[in-house]
């Protein structure tokens, strides 16, 4: 986050700042974010080294094969897993749904992720997630993208990636595109920065903050086809700050181990000794599906404006 | 010590890249710790905000633990936020049944003792030995301390609101430790202070 951001003036605690939402994410650097459906499942998780869990109903490989509309969970589902473990605790709404949002608010979760791979609810409008105390974070498949999205009020940034497919070719291809928008704007000049505002359909200030910092101002992770330790060490060696990893661990063959490589492999993601070591007798990883060969109706990528 | 201390961050998770930018700005020269061999060559360490369990079971995981409890137990100086005051603690309470900690100060911590994120805050804190006015404390899903031992210093406690007079700063000679983040402010005192002790060493 910026540091140059003022300091609040009250003597009296406040929560729910820009600094603590944003604050929260920069705490999860490093780490890995694993998409759960039970508490027995977030507990291997947390064994596992996660930094917090993704709590769902359905993993998006399930959400893929089952088909009708993707819905925010059940609250006793999100409450049971909440008990189980003592890491942070995301959900996730659907798009533009602030009512789901307000209900993972009140059920204490300590992130929002207001997800495309849930249906969306708002074809037009994002949650207006200023409006609350719980932060959020938000898909992207480009920068101008993830600056609405923070210009709306996310204080943390995933490349979307094509989840559920176990391929991690999207995640590449949306991490590549947003990092290399933020370095092209750092070689702009203060007169073209206007137009750039205007190309990329974001808010000047914003625009201006990429420019000057070289990064966004809130925190950067991967999501969206992340299978294996490689995986997850490729989209940090690509720029990430994190990663998320949603069907890639529980729909493989051993999920404890499996979850436990992604967390070394993405600690030591430039060391190519330890993820060979933490790759070996992984057993099978998700089958996984080609891109290509998935209909425009199945790409939730698209989903987000 | 020279001038110029060499500190090391240790990068197994959380917001290294903050401490490195304000131990930087506070007059050090830092590198990231993630192997044994690198904690080898460095004067003092900051244990970074983070979550304490990922850390713990990376520093087991890796043969970090016994190396940096040996480091500390000689006398390297050390700084923690929140979940490095965690790591820092000789006991913590709400951890996980099989969470490690460095140890070395004479305390005992509780995990995310003010609550979920929902509960996280910002808020004026007065510390001890940092002039100037108030540091500004940003606490996220912070621990505080729940009592402290004779060896240690109690620097600040919280100054209004639910958690009035809890413990969120001690100091044990050459060991530094806050629940909040100064390293999330741009105000450099904090680490200025701990670069001064690993100087003054």
């Amino acid at each position: 986050m910026s540091t140059a951001s003022p300091l609040p003036s009250s003597d009296s605690p406040e929560t729910g700042t820009a600094r603590v939402k944003r604050g929260m994410a920069e705490q999860l650097k490093g780490g890995v974010i694993m998409d759960v459906v039970t508490p027995d499942q977030a507990k291997i998780a947390e064994d596992a080294g996660a930094v917090a869990v993704m709590a769902l109903e359905r993993v998006p490989a399930d959400i893929r094969r089952d088909g009708g509309v993707a819905r925010m969970s059940d609250p006793d589902m999100i409450d049971g897993i909440i008990k189980a473990v003592s890491i942070p605790v995301m959900a996730k709404s659907r798009i533009g749904h602030f009512v789901e949002a307000q209900v993972l608010q009140a059920l204490g979760v300590d992130y929002i992720d207001e997800s495309e791979v849930l249906t969306p609810a708002d074809e037009v409008n994002h949650s207006d997630k200023w409006a609350f105390t719980t932060p959020f974070v938000c898909g992207a498949t480009n920068l101008g993208e993830a600056l609405r999205r923070i210009a709306e009020g996310a204080a943390m940034i995933r490349s979307k990636g094509e989840a559920g497919t176990g391929n991690v070719v999207e995640a590449v291809r949306h991490m590549r595109q947003i990092r290399s928008e933020i370095r092209r704007l750092t070689t702009l000049d203060d007169t073209e920065l206007y137009a750039a505002a205007k190309e990329l359909r974001a808010p000047y200030e914003l625009v201006k903050e990429v420019a000057t910092l070289g990064k966004l101002p809130v925190v950067l992770f991967s999501a969206g086809g992340v299978a294996t330790p490689a995986d997850a060490a490729l989209m940090m060696q690509l720029g990430a700050e994190g990663v998320f990893v949603g069907s890639g661990i529980f729909k493989s063959g051993d999920p404890a181990k499996r979850a436990a490589a992604v967390v070394k492999a993405t600690t030591f993601y430039d060391d190519p000794d330890v993820i060979a070591k933490v790759s070996r007798g992984l057993g099978e990883a998700m089958v996984g599906i080609n891109c290509d060969e998935l209909p425009e109706s199945q790409r939730y990528a698209n989903r987000g404006w | 010590m020279s001038a110029t201390p060499v500190i090391g961050v240790l990068a197994l998770q959380g917001d290294v890249r903050e401490h490195s930018a304000a131990l930087a700005a506070a007059g050090a020269s830092v590198v990231p710790v993630r192997r044994v061999g690198e904690l080898a060559g460095v004067d003092a360490l900051v244990l970074p905000g983070g979550e304490s369990t990922t850390m713990s079971n990376l520093a087991v995981a890796f043969g970090l633990l016994e190396p940096l409890r040996e480091r500390i137990a000689a006398g390297m100086p050390a700084y923690g936020s929140c979940a490095g005051m965690i790591m820092l603690a000789d006991k913590i309470l709400d951890g996980r049944d099989d969470q490690e900690t460095i140890g070395g100060i004479d305390m005992i911590v509780r995990r995310n003792a003010f609550g979920r994120q929902n509960d996280s805050f910002e808020a004026p804190v007065d510390l001890a030995g940092v002039d100037g006015g108030p540091v500004h404390g940003v606490f996220i899903r912070a621990p505080w301390v729940e009592s402290v031992g004779a060896r240690a210093e109690v620097l600040a406690r919280v100054g209004s609101g639910p958690a009035e007079g809890r413990v969120v700063a001690v100091r044990q000679g050459p060991l530094l430790a806050t629940s909040f983040h100064p390293e999330l402010t741009g105000d450099h005192r904090v680490h200025r202070l701990f670069v001064e002790m690993v100087r003054s060493r």
